[in-house]
């Protein structure tokens, strides 16, 4: 095997991309939503490869991206508290926040963990009762029902001291913002395949139905990523818009019905505030009422300070697709996957550091 | 540079980088140390090259291998890839209290196992003890001599355009075995580690005469990293193809899953050597009859255009920037 079998199988990528060229008559600008999506796209040389009538853009998918300071210098604050232990995944380590990042306050003392799953952080809560742990909860659909059963599980277990500092986002109402912002005009939508194996791939009618814009959900494989182009490029030569699933490997229309269900008992829907979009009606997730023992907010006392945006820093116009990663002024020189200075820059997933890391060759 | 050393700082990616240049070399600068190739070669009558490395993996033992293992394989990989052959190494310990000493006794088992299939000697070795918390179970350093025949001149800054770039096997197979077993990422996989030492296959390499300008190991920061390496140190451009990279499907597949790239994953039993166009067919052919490069392949070419730049035709055909690795790869969130 090579790096480019399975689902990058070289000779049936061709052809795809063959029938896309022979397809493709119309001018259309197609959105990837999930930042996963832009990497794949930037890592295969995808962009580079479709016909000058298919654009694509890069969406607000990527959780850590659409952190907001705010939220991050709660997350900075909890982690300086004496006697405090907070667990995280590992991406959001090196996200500058306002002042400094879990990175840097980790090399100055703090106690700040990285987890692979909640399940080890209400591990580490067992370990050490006589500190309180707090797993900050970062990321969609997809993560919010497993922060959701450690949740549940610390209920069942009776564990004391373990917290949990929700800034988990649901996705539609962030595509609905984009979309009635009017900034950006969007022909077809490459919808999440992660989201969508949780929330199913029915989330996403209301931009059929609503909006008139085709959706596909894709995988991750190049193979993945192009069949979708291509039914989006078909429903739009024939002036359609419906739903379809390019992923049926992982998607189906109604989801996970049981992470659905567990992460709608610990959860309800709240205002959040996303980067770049600001704040976001619905599309927040707050522990509710019967669970609120555990919601950090409410359990310590603590000042994250004055919020501070980076200066220069257009990852918030990048998140909304109104500007491109090349378009910013630090790019490549102030701001490097090293030193970064917003957030799309520390992402794996982010746009910006999919467009340094993997960036066509000849730009 | 941050103003304290941060985790990433050891990940053997840009930062690693940064910090060995601006901070490490730039004190003790002189012309032996300055060249940052595998192993330093001293002059002298009978050329020796000399090299040292610390080990530290978690968890300690996993499959394929363990952090004894590893120790030695890695300084004979180190003395290998300047072309030299691996004699005398030195082997020291710091321990953290409490650890078991049956455990202490598994890795010194591991260490003389892979001293005789590297026929190396260990002549010198140290132990410490430390407080329980100021160590994370076992801490390995080696230090390592070999002798270099007359001639031989293989370093990072030695690839010229035109060579051809050779890959001696599968890679990820270690990084990934290794991070299958760390606690909380657990997924089952009938991968092993590859740590293996790569004198005999290097010793092979030479004998047939082929004229091996570069050669690195590619361990943390993976083939990425070191291919930058040598294309900044060489100030040539390398040019290298999706297609022709060997990787496991097992590699491929839990890459997938996590999200990361198996370009950055750590490998700690292949080499990448640059070999003049008109010996890699020889090298080659040679590379693939014996164990440790049976999977070996020509990825790549050196090339005089965008120098210090690695670039990848991919797979569907486009071409673009393979950077060094910066902190640790990280499974994804969503």
């Amino acid at each position: 095997m090579t790096l480019a079998d399975g689902f990058r199988d070289t000779e049936l990528a061709r052809g795809v991309l063959a029938g896309i060229r022979q397809a493709s008559t119309r001018q259309v600008r197609l959105m990837e939503f999930c930042g996963g999506h832009t990497v794949a796209i930037m890592r295969h040389g995808i962009r580079q490869l479709l016909p000058p009538t298919i654009e694509m853009l890069s969406g607000p998918g990527c959780p850590v991206c659409v952190t907001d300071n705010s939220d991050l210098d709660k997350a900075l604050a909890l982690a300086r508290l004496p006697g405090v232990i907070l667990a995280t995944f590992g991406d959001m380590l090196k996200v500058p926040g306002s002042r400094s990042s879990l990175q840097e306050a980790r090399a100055e003392g703090a106690d700040v963990r990285i987890v692979y799953s909640t399940l080890d952080a209400l591990d580490i809560a067992g370990q050490n009762p006589a500190c309180r742990v707090v797993f900050l909860g970062v990321g969609f659909e997809t993560t919010a029902p497993t922060v959701a059963a450690s949740v549940l599980q610390a209920a069942k277990g009776g564990v004391p001291n373990y917290y949990v500092l929700s800034m988990h986002k649901v996705c539609p109402p962030a595509i609905r913002a984009i979309l009635d912002s009017g900034e950006v005009k969007v022909s077809g939508l490459i919808c999440p395949g992660h989201v969508s194996a949780v929330a199913g791939s029915r989330a996403w009618d209301f931009i059929a139905l609503d909006y008139g814009i085709p959706c596909v959900v894709s995988g991750f494989e190049p193979l993945d990523i192009l069949q979708a182009v291509r039914m989006l490029v078909d429903q739009l030569e024939k002036g359609e818009s419906r739903v379809e699933i390019a992923y049926r490997r992982g998607v189906t229309p109604d989801g996970n019905r049981r992470a659905l269900e567990v992460m709608a008992q610990v959860f309800e829907p709240c205002p959040a505030r996303w980067r770049g979009l600001g704040a976001v009606p619905g599309s927040g997730l707050r522990l509710r009422d019967a669970y609120r023992r555990f919601d950090a907010e409410a359990a310590f006392d603590f000042d994250p300070g004055p919020t501070v945006e980076p200066e220069g820093c257009i990852c918030g116009e990048v998140l909304r697709a109104v500007r491109t990663p090349r378009d910013c002024g630090l790019f490549r020189t102030v701001c490097t996957p090293a030193s970064p200075v917003g957030p799309c820059m520390v992402s794996s997933e982010g746009a910006c550091a999919a467009c340094y890391l993997y960036g066509a060759a000849d730009e | 540079m941050s103003e304290r050393i941060l985790l990433a700082h050891g990940s053997g990616g840009r930062l690693a980088h940064d910090l060995i240049e601006k901070v490490l070399v730039k004190p003790l600068s002189n012309p032996l140390l300055d060249r940052l190739d595998d192993a330093a070669v001293l002059p002298g009558g009978g050329r020796l090259a000399f090299t040292t490395d610390s080990y530290v993996v978690q968890p300690m033992f996993f499959p394929g291998g363990d952090i004894g293992r590893l120790a030695v394989c890695g300084t004979v990989n180190d003395l290998s890839m300047v072309g030299a052959t691996p004699l005398y190494l030195s082997l020291a310990f710091i321990i953290e209290e409490g650890l078991p000493l049956a455990d202490l006794e598994r890795v010194l088992v591991s260490v003389g196992d892979a001293a005789r299939e590297a026929q190396v000697q260990i002549v010198t070795g140290d132990t410490k003890v430390v407080n329980q918390g100021s160590a994370d179970g076992l801490f390995v350093n080696t230090s390592g001599l070999g002798r270099l025949a007359e001639g031989t001149e293989i370093s990072g800054s030695g690839a010229r355009p035109g060579d051809r770039v050779i890959l001696s096997g599968t890679i990820g197979d270690h990084g990934i075995a290794v991070l299958s077993q760390r606690e909380g990422i657990g997924f089952s996989t009938p991968l092993v580690s590859d740590c293996a030492p790569l004198n005999g296959l290097v010793a092979e390499m030479l004998q047939t005469g082929a004229r091996v300008h570069a050669m690195r190991d590619p361990t943390r920061g993976g083939l990425a990293t070191t291919l930058n390496e040598i294309a900044a140190q060489s100030k040539a451009g390398i040019r290298i193809e999706e297609e022709a990279i060997p990787v496991r499907r097992e590699v491929q597949g839990a890459c997938e899953m996590l999200g990361i790239d198996p370009l950055y994953v750590a490998n700690e039993g292949k080499l990448v050597a640059m070999v003049h166009p008109e010996d890699a067919g020889a090298v080659l052919e040679r590379m693939r009859r014996h164990r440790h490069g049976r999977d070996a392949a020509i990825i790549g070419e050196v090339r005089a255009e965008h120098p210090g730049r690695v670039v990848m035709k991919t797979a569907l055909g486009a071409s673009r920037i393979v950077d060094m690795l910066v902190g640790d790869p990280l499974p994804r969130i969503c």
